[in-house]
């Protein structure tokens, strides 16, 4: 009995912290995020990446809380629990690209994989193209994982390294806070679609306080599923999906099942697919998910936060050059297409050429 | 002592590199160097599924696991 208890504790964690991050995303909506857009990685630090100016989409630019909040309680957490040590320097310059190409391919589809759920516990089956296209990804970075895959040590660094980037959320949050004229905020559009700032805050914080303590990830759920049949993380993503779809269901969110017609979404089958295949491919070359590289930027790793910088640029690369896509009816663009297409060749090149000489 | 040196390689690649290792030498001790907490918890869960008994000790510069297979 008492081994069953011991075996047990850390799953039912892992099934309470996914309990609690599915209602609040959920809530989040009710509270005023987008619809089916309660908690997003991807689409919420793109809005980051608009209110500092980095691309000029008019209706997808905000200084979210959640995002500031998600790092610093990282931070908060790594630090009480002793965890916040600074690592750096394995191939900084490659995982900037991939975070690049990540952001890219979440944009085309319009959400990370933790808003791929969200969509589809809102009634947005082009959430299960996502799903599959994300699995898909996995899987082909898991064969590359098995053939010797990765991007080297990381070095213990001088702490201050790993102080920068979340007292850059500090600046950040001020700005937040005290609007200076240079911040661009959303009048219209899902950019302009936001709770009040304390409540983003604090929900920030939570999820990020939660989400390093129990590591969760978004993509290394499905990868230890597959790779190691292990359903610890997975435990996790499980429980979100069914507190956010029952929570929906709660409020009344769930609008109507269906592909067509579903807010911020468009269905464009095979670019869904391919466009978080490419999130799924570079989240598993990077070790985790947007949220996740987030997540660790906040307790000193430099390599993560080299991530989450290459995501800003995917961001305003996306927008910029016309590569994300919109809601229907205009879905994806040509651009978009081809720049899945090119990110995918260059994460499966990076991942041919990068393998370690093993001894024999 | 087969061992592996994780040390610096951050989730998942100690878990591949101590999943290669047993599945290379079933039924043997294996030890696996880790510089962190979440490469610990993660190859302590993966020796653990495996039938393996984990002994963690503190080394410089992280922990060193002692995975012994379990007697059946």
């Amino acid at each position: 009995m008492r081994r069953f208890v011991q075996s047990l504790t850390p799953h039912t964690w892992m099934v309470v912290a996914g309990l609690i991050f599915g209602v609040v995303a959920a809530l989040l909506v009710k509270w005023g995020n987008p619809a089916n857009m309660g908690y997003c990685a991807a689409c919420f630090l793109r809005d980051v990446t608009g209110a500092l100016g980095l691309h000029r989409a008019g209706a997808v630019q905000y200084l979210r809380p959640e995002i500031l909040g998600l790092i610093l309680g990282s931070f908060i957490a790594a630090i009480a629990f002793r965890e916040f040590r600074t690592r750096g320097g394995s191939a900084p310059l490659v995982r900037f690209l991939l975070g690049t190409l990540m952001m890219i391919g979440a944009l085309v589809f319009l959400g990370c994989p933790v808003r791929a759920l969200l969509r589809l516990a809102g009634g947005d089956l082009n959430g299960i193209t996502a799903l599959a296209g994300l699995i898909f990804g996995v899987f082909v970075g898991i064969l590359f994982l098995k053939r010797g895959f990765n991007l080297g040590r990381s070095a213990k660094m001088p702490s201050v390294a790993g102080w920068l980037f979340p007292a850059f959320m500090v600046i950040l949050l001020l700005f937040a806070i005290f609007t200076p004229y240079f911040i661009f905020s959303s009048t219209s559009g899902p950019g302009s679609l936001h709770p009040a700032l304390w409540i983003s805050l604090v929900v920030g914080l939570g999820v990020g306080i939660l989400a390093q303590r129990t590591r969760m990830c978004f993509a290394g759920g499905w990868r230890d599923l597959i790779l190691i049949k292990d359903i610890h993380l997975f435990s996790l993503i499980a429980a979100f999906f069914v507190a956010a779809m029952v929570t929906n269901f709660a409020l009344g969110q769930v609008g109507h099942w269906g592909f067509s017609g579903q807010p911020i979404s468009h269905e464009e089958h095979l670019w869904n697919f391919l466009g978080m295949a490419l999130v799924g491919l570079s989240a598993t070359l990077l070790g985790g998910c947007p949220l996740r590289q987030m997540v660790l930027s906040g307790q000193g790793d430099t390599d993560a936060v080299m991530t989450v910088l290459g995501m800003v640029a995917g961001a305003a690369v996306a927008h910029n050059f016309g590569l994300a896509s919109s809601p229907s009816p205009i879905g994806n663009t040509t651009f978009g297409a081809w720049a899945v297409g090119v990110g995918l060749a260059v994460a499966l090149l990076i991942g041919f050429l990068t393998r370690e000489r093993r001894q024999a | 002592m087969i061992e592996v040196d994780a040390r610096g390689f951050s989730c998942p690649i100690p878990v591949v590199k101590t999943k290669e290792a047993i599945d290379k030498n079933p039924k043997e001790p294996l030890a696996v160097l880790v510089d962190n907490e979440v490469s610990k918890e993660n190859v302590s869960r993966l020796a653990k599924n495996r039938g393996y008994s984990v002994e963690v000790e503190r080394a410089e510069d992280g922990f060193r696991l002692k995975l012994s297979p379990l007697a059946k």
